[in-house]
């Protein structure tokens, strides 16, 4: 709501300057702009949940195809676009599609709006070049990790969605895709969380993929009952309640979980847990074997 | 039809409709896909995951039920697109499925009724791993109230949707839904409100697994106990393919059968849920009346008392046949009676202005089928909802799926789906002729217009004139051709298509209905013999000496003088023509109660008493005597009689939807859905 009043203010002002609106700027182009409020699911924030609750239904993904641009918004061909992506095509008008395309390197060029947010010590939102290095980001807008590069423990570079990173990739990996897909993870949102050396990154995950049962709309099979069963083992392994062998049975689950449903919420909820044990298994292996010798698994973990 | 597209499945080159799915290509292969969300009949949900195949070159595994073969692109060098449900990535997402789906399955398959016929039991044998790998606390869902009929057990709902597809598209009310998200998603009726529709038996069948339970059948059991008998429904008109599965001498339970052109794969709850009135106010041994009561008696000396009878006048004796009736009973008490001379014999028991008057005149032409392809439909006198839900439902689908509008003349009613109301009574049926615009204006020029009579349009003392009315305007309105009839009278008893093709009507100056009632009342009749009908007024029969054949205790037996029990429908072998004029094969699943026997059977050891002996010895015999009427050219405008119609609104004959015969009187299932509606009405009110 906050976000949005501010919104309306802008949308009511362009309407009384007729810069949009019937005849929009002159130009006998009509042009009108909505404002809608969803109820906050965020998985409305997938293309065609979001339609189906714009249309005022549950807001639960369609299958594709067909695709928005095919059979959208109560069935006709629809454009749903980024916000960020809608923001940032008057400056690439004004000034070029090439000096756009300058920032980057080849296949990952542009802008991008990077989110920092965790133990850095100016948590900040940045529109940045692409394929700028992890560390210069953080250093140069974030006022650097918490306690210095150092106590950097992990990065999760694209939003929770996708597999962290321990500190040796973030010495030297660069913000764009195909840096990022080469170490495994992605550049997703471009949300930065940072973590340092105080995180239990058992838990840090734990959180997540409670956010993802929690969030999972319920419709499709493998995240309705997988983000729900990841959760719990990985609310065990908290503890160190759980055998060895099930780090490998949940990293199963997850890729059974893992480009099986509908929607990309199920490949967002593995892909963590996927990230954890790729990087982190020692620390599952630690919580598990303090606990078997009967020691409080906590003792490590001041977050 | 879309362009063949070719399809590499498994290995195996075909050629399918472009508009296939996958599933559809798969199957056309040979390959089996497993499903649960899935239905032919109900729109793609996508959610089940169980269908995944592998598309050779693509990221993920497909679901088969959602993609068409439109979709897919041919391979790099112009090759078909390869589809392979035999992959190790195939069988690893159905294994993944099959395991999301069980972990939080109670897996009480020794207490569910689904035991033995349920998709997920079947299908975790086959595609699922052999043990479990979950070790955290199952899920419980809390019971939902759906009514007297659907049991509900939901901790074993798996979310596939089906029931909530069926009831929001086909039943055409919206009372089920998904509610809350993740995990916690449950299949709810709106604050656990019951069912309100005709249809919601089908919801479980639809169910893959034991979530959705019959009530009345819970923990009878079990599907390898029961013989099943292919056989049809007499609960209304439509004749709906059904199966009756009977354990020894009880019939369990009742399912449907699928027949495209008739009720596809679904049936109405009376004809699923009347069974237990199979078993209630049976009529199983011959009664005769001794000083006003009634007495056991053996079949001669029954079979002598009618015979007495029946040697009288026969100008003073009459015969009605009721709603239930077989064909060949009718004919055989048609061929009895008019060896003797008797010729005051009416099968319409509601005193529908029909028969007579070609075969046309009175049956639905155009098929139920052809409601598929109706652009504009027009109700008269009827609320099919009520008279025939199968039709209705079909009639929702024409408008659901194709283009159909509806119109109505009669009731303003609920039927499911929107229609432009055109008055309430016969002069409306003239003055629709008139009107333009609106729904008059898309009849007139309709390629496929379609007119439904109902009987609350022709049962009526000014029925032929309404037919007559209808039959003008079905002229004029195009509605018959050489290439398509789509005057339809809906009828609502199972007998009387099969009675009206057999002549079961007054002839030579005979009585009908009507006339028999009165005639009897004045004393003219004094002789009346019912075959099973019950839906008269039997006060108006005053002093006659009443012979009532039936299978149950109903109206008809209680003012009977002499009572020959009969058989009830899954009690014999048995042929009923259904409202489009087809005739079809009933099935014995269970011996006739007691002393009982097959209707036809009683008739001709009757006709051996009058000795009148009928000439047929076997049911083939007999068969072989019923034949259709003729063809006659057909004149919808000569239909019925001319003359002036009242100003009386039409009403629907059914008021009480589950009490219409007596088996459903004596369905103590029934009483509870009935009670259970006039619930739901106050509670509208």
């Amino acid at each position: 709501m906050t976000s949005a009043s501010p919104c309306k203010k802008a949308i009511d002002e362009a309407y009384a300057a007729k810069l949009i609106g019937k005849n929009a700027c002159g130009s006998g182009f009509d042009f009108d702009l909505y404002l809608h409020h969803g109820a906050g699911a965020y998985i409305c924030g997938e293309e065609t949940a979001l339609l189906e609750s714009l249309e005022g239904k549950k807001g639960q993904p369609r299958l594709k195809p067909p695709f928005p641009a095919n059979a959208g918004l109560y069935g006709c061909p629809t454009t749903v676009n980024n916000v960020e992506s809608i923001a940032v095509a008057p400056t690439i008008l004004r000034r070029g599609a090439g000096w756009f395309a300058g920032f980057g390197r080849p296949g990952n060029t542009g802008t991008k709006v990077f989110c920092i947010s965790g133990h850095v010590n100016m948590p900040c939102n940045v529109e940045e070049e692409m394929s700028i290095p992890l560390k210069t980001l953080i250093e140069k807008h974030a006022g650097g990790v918490i306690g210095g590069w150092d106590n950097l423990k992990a990065v999760i570079p694209g939003g929770s969605s996708v597999p962290c990173l321990p500190k040796d990739i973030c010495d030297d990996v660069l913000m764009d895709f195909d840096a990022l897909k080469e170490h495994k993870s992605g550049l997703g949102t471009a949300a930065v969380i940072v973590m340092d050396q105080s995180t239990d990154m058992v838990r840090a995950i734990t959180r997540l993929a409670y956010f993802y049962k929690h969030e999972s709309c319920g419709q499709c099979t493998p995240c309705r009952e997988g983000t729900g069963w990841m959760w719990r083992v990985l609310t065990r392994m908290c503890e160190g309640k759980a055998e060895m062998a099930e780090i490998d049975m949940l990293l199963d689950v997850s890729q059974e979980i893992e480009g099986h449903t509908i929607c990309a919420l199920g490949d967002a909820a593995a892909w963590p847990v996927q990230g954890l044990i790729r990087h982190f298994r020692h620390e599952i292996e630690d919580k598990i074997n303090t606990y078997r010798a009967g020691k409080s698994v906590h003792a490590v973990a001041a977050e | 039809m879309s362009e063949l597209r070719k399809v590499n499945v498994d290995g195996k080159e075909i050629e399918v409709p472009g508009h296939y799915t996958l599933m559809q290509a798969c199957e056309e292969a040979g390959a089996e896909i497993p499903r649960f969300c899935y239905h032919e009949r109900l729109s793609v949900a996508g959610n089940c995951r169980m269908c995944l195949v592998e598309w050779v070159g693509a990221p993920k595994p497909m679901a088969s039920c959602a993609m068409s073969v439109n979709d897919l692109r041919p391979n790099r060098d112009g090759t078909p697109a390869n589809i392979r449900t035999d992959s190790a990535v195939v069988k690893k997402a159905r294994e993944g499925v099959m395991e999301f789906l069980l972990i939080n399955h109670p897996l009480d398959c020794p207490i569910c009724d689904q035991g033995g016929e349920c998709d997920l039991q079947d299908q975790a044998v086959a595609y699922g791993r052999s043990h479990t790998r979950y070790d955290e606390v199952k899920r419980a869902v809390d019971e939902k109230n759906m009514g007297p009929l659907v049991k509900t057990n939901m901790t074993r709902c798996i979310q596939c949707t089906r029931c909530v597809r069926f009831i929001t598209e086909v039943a055409g009310v919206e009372e089920l839904g998904l509610v809350n998200r993740g995990e916690n998603a449950e299949i709810t009726t709106y604050l656990q409100a019951n069912l309100t529709s005709e249809l919601s038996g089908n919801v479980i069948d639809l169910c893959p697994v034991g979530a959705l339970t019959s009530r009345p059948y819970a923990f009878n059991a079990r599907p390898w106990e029961l013989n099943k008998t292919e056989s049809v429904d007499v609960m209304d008109a439509v004749g709906s393919n059904i199966r009756v599965d009977a354990r020894g001498a009880e019939v369990m339970r009742i399912l449907p059968r699928n027949h495209d052109d008739v009720n596809e794969e679904w049936i109405s709850d009376k004809t699923r849920f009347v069974w237990d009135g199979l078993k209630r106010q049976r009529l199983d041994k011959p009664y005769v009346r001794e000083n006003g009561m009634l007495r056991e008696a053996s079949w001669g000396e029954a079979l002598g008392m009618v015979a007495e009878r029946l040697k009288g006048d026969p100008e003073r004796i009459a015969a009605i046949a009721g709603d239930l009736c077989d064909m060949e009973s009718m004919k055989a008490l048609k061929d009895l009676l008019g060896s003797l001379g008797v010729t005051s014999m009416d099968c319409r028991v509601d005193g529908a202005a029909i028969g007579g008057q070609g075969r046309e005149g009175y049956i639905f032409n155009s098929r139920i089928a052809g409601i598929d392809e109706a652009d504009a439909i027009l109700l008269i006198g009827t609320n099919p909802r009520l008279e025939a839900s199968i039709i209705n439902a079909r009639i929702r689908g024409a408008w659901l799926h194709g283009e159909a509008e509806i119109g109505v003349i009669g009731e303003a009613a609920d039927l499911t789906y929107p229609y432009e109301h055109l008055g309430t009574g016969p002069a409306d049926i003239a003055a629709f002729a008139g009107k333009r615009g609106g729904f008059a204006a898309k009849f007139k020029k309709a390629k496929w217009p379609m007119i439904i009579i109902g009987m609350g349009a022709l049962a009526r003392p000014d029925g032929a004139q309404v037919l007559r009315a209808a039959g003008e305007l079905a002229a004029k309105c195009k509605v018959v051709r050489e290439d398509w009839n789509g005057f339809n009278v809906l009828h609502t008893a199972a007998a009387r298509v099969g009675g009206l093709d057999i002549g079961f009507i007054p002839s030579n100056g005979g009585k009908d209905v009507a006339g028999i009632l009165k005639a009897a009342s004045a004393g003219d009749i004094d002789t009346v013999y019912l075959l099973g009908a019950d839906e008269i007024d039997m006060s108006a029969l005053g002093k006659a000496f009443v012979i009532y054949q039936g299978s149950h205790g109903d109206a008809g037996a209680h003012r009977a003088d002499v009572i020959l029990p009969g058989a009830a429908y899954t009690e014999k072998d048995a042929l009923y023509t259904n409202t489009e004029g087809r005739m079809q094969d009933g099935f014995r699943a269970v011996f006739p109660k007691g002393k009982a026997r097959e209707d036809w059977a009683i008739i001709r050891a009757l006709s051996d008493t009058v000795e009148r002996t009928l000439p047929y010895d076997d049911l083939d015999a007999l068969r072989a005597t019923i034949r259709r009427p003729d063809a006659a050219a057909f004149d919808p405008a000569k239909l019925g009689k001319a003359g002036k119609v009242t100003a009386k609104p039409f009403v629907s004959p059914i008021t009480d939807y589950y009490m219409t015969n007596p088996i459903a009187r004596a369905s103590a299932t029934m009483a509870a859905c009935a009670a259970n509606a006039v619930g739901i009405a106050q509670a509208a009110e």
